[in-house]
């Protein structure tokens, strides 16, 4: 057998990949389903603190604050391991998709917390006096007049982190999620050859080569701003 | 109360295994010291590529950084690491990690110094090149330098990022901080030296963190 021989039959083994493509593809729902609740609760989460930060109360705005800087410092996985074995031994037993998606969701929520918030310091000051000035609360023009603002400015930025936060969903293989690496890897060490890996490893691209077409476009569409 | 703090922050515990620990933030470091380097030039090496005049290297250079932005870290090293030895060939942790890392981190990096090299504006080429300069000195001593001030926050919170990622070499077995913390765990059954790596990865990145705020709000 050739090297190149060799190489197809290791990662592009036909015969392999008939057998397990549909176990490997059925994490797909898996991964699919976690990262939308991820991207809804963590930008969810995110945009309400930011908004709960612009009313300047320091009792609130202090633990806010190390809440998003410790998540933005520590790594993902330490935060998922801390979760999945600390929990449990205090009496609280999650499963183990929702430790992935809880620790998923805070990561994203502090960055966007911090996206967010630096996207409401930059909408100029007379937005803020007009608005009130037309009769609107201190809420109301936070919501109809320059949280719209902040969010215009706040997309292309957070699209990237959303990118790159999602992709930590193949952690969950680590604590026994059953997203496409956590089967693909399974379908490994059943078959011993590495297609479903492979096979595994196109889902996750085929599921974010979009979402990175989509973050150039937005970039493309920002530089024509005049920057 | 007591029993959180038993889980968590058990000092004789952290004690009994920060031999361990500081062994494992040697290895982080070491980690950090190969990968850092790595990222940081052949991430100019994609910007170059990737903004070349000729299709024939501009096009592969643009696939190579989208494919490797769209492909989560952890499955690269995992398909590196797990996949090459069925070919026949022993691959050391730490290669794998230098090889996904190499992928991850040039597209990452390229994409920034490509956002900074945009920014610059084409008459300070066009200046450089009429002194006298070379096209090489113009990039190295005109260009470039501006296109680094340009996105020096991304810069450093991508480097940040890369440090946080090195944790995913304990997924193969790297003999790294949070592998060691995690090898720690489940020795004394106790989550203690989880929060302990946890607290050295704050204390060094949380500085970082904050000059990254200042300097997003001052370009803001």
């Amino acid at each position: 057998m050739t090297a190149w021989d060799r190489f197809l039959f290791t990662f592009f083994n036909a015969e392999v990949a008939a057998r397990t493509w549909r176990d490997v593809a059925s994490g797909v729902g898996v991964s699919v389903f976690a990262g939308l609740a991820v991207v809804v609760t963590g930008i969810g989460v995110g945009a309400l603190l930011a908004g709960l930060r612009s009313f300047g109360f320091r009792l609130a705005n202090a633990p806010i604050l190390v809440f998003v800087d410790v998540f933005r410092a520590l790594p993902p996985l330490a935060i998922i391991l801390v979760v999945f074995f600390g929990l449990p031994n205090v009496g609280v037993t999650l499963p183990s998709l929702v430790v992935l998606w809880l620790s998923l969701s805070l990561i994203l929520a502090a960055f966007a917390e911090e996206v967010f918030w630096a996207g409401i310091t930059s909408v100029p000051q007379g937005q803020w006096l007009a608005a009130r000035s037309t009769g609107l609360s201190f809420l109301g023009a936070l919501i109809h007049v320059v949280f719209p603002q902040a969010f215009r400015l706040a997309i292309p930025p957070l699209t990237n982190r959303t990118i790159s936060i999602t992709k930590n969903l193949a952690l969950g293989s680590a604590i026994g999620v059953d997203e496409i690496l956590g089967r693909a890897s399974s379908e490994l060490s059943l078959t011993f050859n590495a297609t479903p890996l492979t096979i595994g490893a196109a889902c996750y691209v085929l599921l974010f080569i979009p979402l990175i077409a989509i973050s150039r476009r937005l970039e493309r569409r920002t530089s024509w701003g005049g920057r | 109360m007591e029993a959180i703090c038993d889980e968590f922050f058990n000092i004789p515990i952290m004690v009994r295994v920060l031999p361990m620990i500081l062994a494992g933030l040697k290895e982080t470091l070491l980690l950090c010291a190969i990968l850092i380097p790595i990222g940081l030039i052949s991430g100019v090496g994609a910007m170059l590529l990737a903004t070349s005049s000729r299709r024939v290297l501009r096009w592969p250079a643009m696939a190579f950084i989208d494919l490797f932005r769209a492909f989560p870290p952890l499955v690269l090293i995992i398909f590196v690491y797990a996949g090459v030895p069925f070919l026949g060939y022993e691959i050391p942790a730490l290669a794998a990690v230098a090889i996904a890392f190499f992928c991850n981190s040039a597209s990452y990096y390229g994409e920034i110094y490509r956002a900074g090299m945009k920014m610059v504006p084409p008459g300070q080429a066009d200046a450089a090149r009429s002194t006298g300069l070379t096209a090489a000195q113009t990039f190295l001593f005109v260009t470039f330098p501006q296109g680094v001030h340009n996105v020096l926050p991304d810069l450093i919170s991508n480097t940040v990022e890369l440090v946080k990622l090195t944790t995913l070499a304990s997924v193969v077995s790297a003999p790294e901080l949070l592998h060691e913390a995690d090898l720690a765990r489940s020795l004394t059954y106790n989550t203690s030296p989880l929060i302990l790596a946890s607290l050295i990865y704050l204390v060094v990145l949380w500085p970082v963190v904050r000059l990254m705020a200042r300097l997003e709000h001052r370009l803001s």
